[in-house]
């Protein structure tokens, strides 16, 4: 297959869906895969590109969120749970502070629970770094429809920032030793704090300017009683929609009413679309093309989704998705089919374009044209 | 075209105006060049023409400035974005998008122009720039001219009717600056553009401009070239040399000043340069011998042989991406050479632990500011002490004496670009380093500035230091450097004194040698010297 880039909105489509899927499980084994799944396709198709080299912050941001889950849980942890592993010094707080506790009895339940919580989180994170790496962010910027490129602007520049930051972070680790400071070690980490962020946003800054100075944000001008009008309709749409997905991934509500409410805040939101963007004067050059790769990638993202619905909605498969804590949890063999789905993108897109700087000539060039 | 009047601008923190009742009209398709010292609010005036300022500074903003009869009073930036095509310092940090044909069509798609004129557009801007090879590579590959060129093109999509450039060419090696001053040259001439640009390399650009403005406390004089540098106290060496040698009318080319030299030539023909003495018999500070280096497959250092002694000034030049920072970086030990051995003062600086490195050898990177971590310029020297392992006060000290103005309270990265390179080479240099390595100290520095820089670097030659810095300023080689390396392509192509190796090369070659080739005359100070001596 030629090279070219996919469409970016596949690859967060994807990659959505998966962390979607995440959200429905506590299964330490169907987690595993959803990252091994995340993983197998960054390294078949992570772009040679500054944002292609932020998925290792994510996987160390997943595991920081394990870490600082569990040590939460042996801190903080309500007592429940029989196996007990060691005993802290604890104090009990009275009975009207409702059970707070610090220290005590740390149960192996306690610590088990909280692991498997941190990995849902974990997994979400690090499906989502993929799409961030995957994606050129500001390739998917000329995807955003016309009304919500002031969002999408906000949002493009938020995931830039972190391939950025690990950037910044091993350059100024760099300047330390040039100092004759370790850079190593939680000291050395804290301290880039500073540096890093006064360079990140010095930059943010720039871009800011640049992109106005070339005319980012022109419109034609509208009536006050307009914008209100618009204001009240984004906001609107956008609680309605969120109140339906919440209580669609959500156990309490019944599906029909949450599926009505999702359905209004999106007809809303296509009215508000409709409306903003006709005050816009924008143009887009050279729109990305959306083929049979894109939606070969976007299937197996729904698809892998749809799996672990019905697994949340059949009654037998309950304790598969949220498995006891004092059992080995089961490895069904949908989770195995959904993770062969989740990474048919390895093979099914065509690799992004690779440069090599020496010869000055782009490899596959033709296949950007 | 562009028009000011009486404007005057405070930041809100500051005190004192920037700029102070500004009278002035720039007539189109005028190339005007703006000069003043580092923090005279150059900047400032550029970003007063397409209403960054005060829009996006804030401050305090009287008079009016307008556009081709728009305001900026009226008129946000991104309201002038067909008009004013800013191109500001840093190109890198405002690209926008990530290839470089996005990035030529970004302005447009703000605009709302019709693609098939936008694919009309690109295609024009990138033959006129001579970016058409480029066109599918992400912006991030590109070497620095190429992405100055392609900052510039971004902007020209637009059809704007003028451009203001913030120092287009700092950061660029002799070559490339060429290449992005004739892009600008032939804009004017085919297009009729208005070119606005401030630069503190004068010697690249003087021969291309239309008028001067002469920025000074807050006012402006404006003025053809050859009025303004009769008395202008910044002036590339060229104008020197004519002050120095009465040429009347002072000549603003190298090639006007050639016409002019023969009566000078003869002059000088009985004598010789004065050349700086470098210490013989010091002891050997730095040997590299046979040292390969590469980033993945891309081989960046093909074998290097080089050997400094105590003392020595050594000037690295080449093109961009030709190796010298990453000849650097091995020095100090950041980057692994993949062969060959690396002796910095009698150890492998890879070998050191951080504490000791600074012992042995201090590093000024490209961005000094990448150095700083405290809030306090008070704050950084004493933390450099400790680091340094030097009695309290030695930085603080030290910084006194190179840049007597600073402040104790001031955050450092609010100090000027000088101010924050003096910083930062006081930081390095408390700890007493053998060898001292830079990496393009001059830029963005204004020609005083550079002249203290020079005065500290010879000073700490003096004392035994080893100084060795990559630069493409191609007059402070001459005014400093006792040695020259030439890189190309991760090799060494030419290693030698000063006199020799620059007027060897017309891409390195320094005004003063330009004017009077073949004879080897590189500074203007060497020929003050003589005609000092011919009057005696």
């Amino acid at each position: 297959m030629s090279s070219r880039w996919l469409h970016p909105g596949a690859w967060w489509l994807w990659s959505l869906c998966l962390a979607a899927a995440a959200s429905q499980t506590t299964n330490p084994l169907l987690l595993g895969l959803l990252i091994s799944a995340a993983v197998i396709v960054v390294a078949a198709r992570k772009p040679d590109a500054p944002w292609g080299k932020s998925f290792e912050f994510f996987l160390f941001l997943g595991a920081m969120i394990i870490t600082i889950r569990v040590l939460f849980q042996i801190v903080f942890g309500a007592g429940f749970g029989t196996t007990v592993l060691f005993e802290l010094p604890g104090v009990s707080f009275p009975d009207w502070m409702s059970g707070l506790r610090l220290g005590g009895s740390v149960t192996l339940e306690a610590i088990l629970g909280a692991f498997y919580d941190g990995l849902r989180l974990a997994t979400i994170a690090i499906v989502i770094g993929a799409a961030n790496s995957l994606a050129s962010p500001t390739r998917l910027l000329k995807a955003v429809p016309t009304a919500l490129y002031e969002l999408g602007v906000s949002i493009v520049v938020a995931l830039t920032f972190i391939p950025q930051l690990t950037t910044d972070a091993g350059r100024i680790r760099e300047m330390r030793r040039l100092r004759g400071r370790n850079s190593k070690g939680l000291k050395g980490f804290v301290s880039l704090g500073l540096p890093v962020l006064a360079g990140a946003l010095d930059r943010s800054i720039i871009l800011a300017e640049s992109m106005d100075s070339r005319g980012y944000g022109r419109h034609q001008k509208e009536t006050t009683l307009g914008r209100r009008v618009s204001i009240s309709l984004v906001l609107t749409s956008l609680s309605l929609a969120l109140i339906g997905v919440y209580s669609l991934l959500t156990a309490g509500t019944s599906a029909s009413v949450a599926i009505l409410i999702v359905s209004i805040g999106l007809i809303l939101g296509g009215v508000t679309l409709w409306r903003a963007g006709r005050t816009r004067v924008r143009t887009v050059y050279r729109p990305d093309t959306w083929a049979l790769p894109e939606w070969l990638v976007s299937i197996a993202g729904v698809a892998v989704l749809g799996v672990f619905l019905v697994a949340r909605i059949s009654p037998d498969q309950a304790l598969i998705l949220r498995p006891e804590l004092n059992t080995w949890p089961s490895l069904p063999l949908w989770g195995l089919l959904a993770f062969g789905i989740a990474c048919t993108p390895a093979i099914t897109t065509p690799p992004p374009p690779a440069f090599d700087i020496d010869t000055n000539e782009p490899v596959g060039a033709e296949a950007l044209t | 075209m562009i028009s000011f009047q009486h404007v005057t601008f405070r930041y809100a923190e500051e005190s004192q105006p920037v700029l102070r009742d500004l009278n002035l009209e720039i007539p189109a398709g005028e190339l005007a060049l703006l000069l003043g010292a580092t923090g005279s609010g150059k900047t400032t005036f550029l970003r007063a023409i397409n209403g960054l300022v005060p829009h996006f500074t804030g401050g305090h903003f009287t008079g009016s400035v307008s556009v081709n009869g728009r305001s900026t009073q009226v008129n946000q930036p991104r309201e002038l974005a067909d008009l004013v095509g800013f191109v500001a310092q840093d190109p890198v940090s405002g690209f926008v998008t990530d290839l470089v044909e996005d990035e030529l069509a970004y302005s447009m798609e703000c605009l709302g122009i019709n693609p098939p004129v936008m694919r009309r557009r690109v295609e024009e801007i990138l033959d006129l720039l001579g970016l058409t090879e480029l066109r599918n590579r992400p912006l991030h590959t590109l070497s620095g001219g190429q992405q100055q060129r392609v900052a510039i093109g971004s902007v020209l999509t637009a059809q704007p009717k003028v451009l203001v450039l913030d120092e287009p060419t700092s950061a660029l090696d002799p070559g490339a600056a060429e290449e992005v001053l004739a892009a600008l040259h032939r804009l004017v001439h085919d297009l009729g553009i208005t070119v606005v640009l401030a630069e503190h390399r004068l010697e690249r650009v003087m021969q291309y401009c239309d008028s001067i403005l002469l920025l000074e406390n807050g006012s402006i004089r404006s003025g053809t070239p050859s009025e303004l540098m009769q008395t202008s106290s910044i002036a590339p060496p060229v104008i020197h040399l004519g002050r120095l040698a009465g040429w009347d009318p002072l000549p603003i080319s190298i090639r006007d000043a050639r016409r002019a030299a023969p009566p000078l030539r003869a002059l000088l023909a009985n004598h010789s340069p004065r050349v700086q003495a470098v210490p013989i018999q010091s002891p050997r500070i730095v040997e590299i011998k046979e040292v390969h280096c590469s980033y993945g497959k891309r081989t960046v250092l093909r074998g290097v042989d080089l050997v400094l002694d105590a003392g020595e000034i050594t000037a690295l030049m080449g093109r961009n991406g030709a190796g010298k920072s990453t000849l650097l970086r091995t020095l100090v030990g950041l980057k692994n050479q993949s062969k060959g051995t690396i002796q910095v003062n009698g150890v492998d600086p890879h070998t050191l632990a951080a504490k000791d490195l600074l012992r042995h050898v201090g590093f000024v990177p490209q961005e000094p500011h990448d150095l700083f971590e405290s809030l306090t310029v008070a704050a950084e020297c004493k933390s450099s002490d400790t680091d340094a392992g030097c009695p309290p006060g030695t930085t603080r000290a030290l910084l006194a004496l190179m840049a007597p103005d600073v402040q104790d309270g001031t955050h450092p990265r609010d100090l000027s670009e000088g101010q924050q390179m003096l910083l930062a080479l006081c930081l390095i240099v408390a700890a007493k380093p053998p060898l001292l390595l830079l990496d393009e100290p001059t830029r963005g520095l204004d020609y005083p500035t550079k002249k203290k820089l020079g005065e500290v670097l010879r000073g700490l030659a003096t004392a035994g230091h080893t100084v060795l810095m990559a630069t493409h300023d191609v007059e402070l080689v001459a005014e400093l450097a006792t040695r020259v390396v030439i890189m190309g392509d991760g090799e060494i192509v030419a290693n030698g004194p000063t006199q020799s190796v620059i007027t060897d090369s017309p891409m390195f070659a320094p005004q003063v040698s330009k004017v009077l080739a073949p004879d080897r005359w590189i500074t203007v100070e060497q020929i003050a010297y003589v005609l000092n001596q011919e009057l005696a």
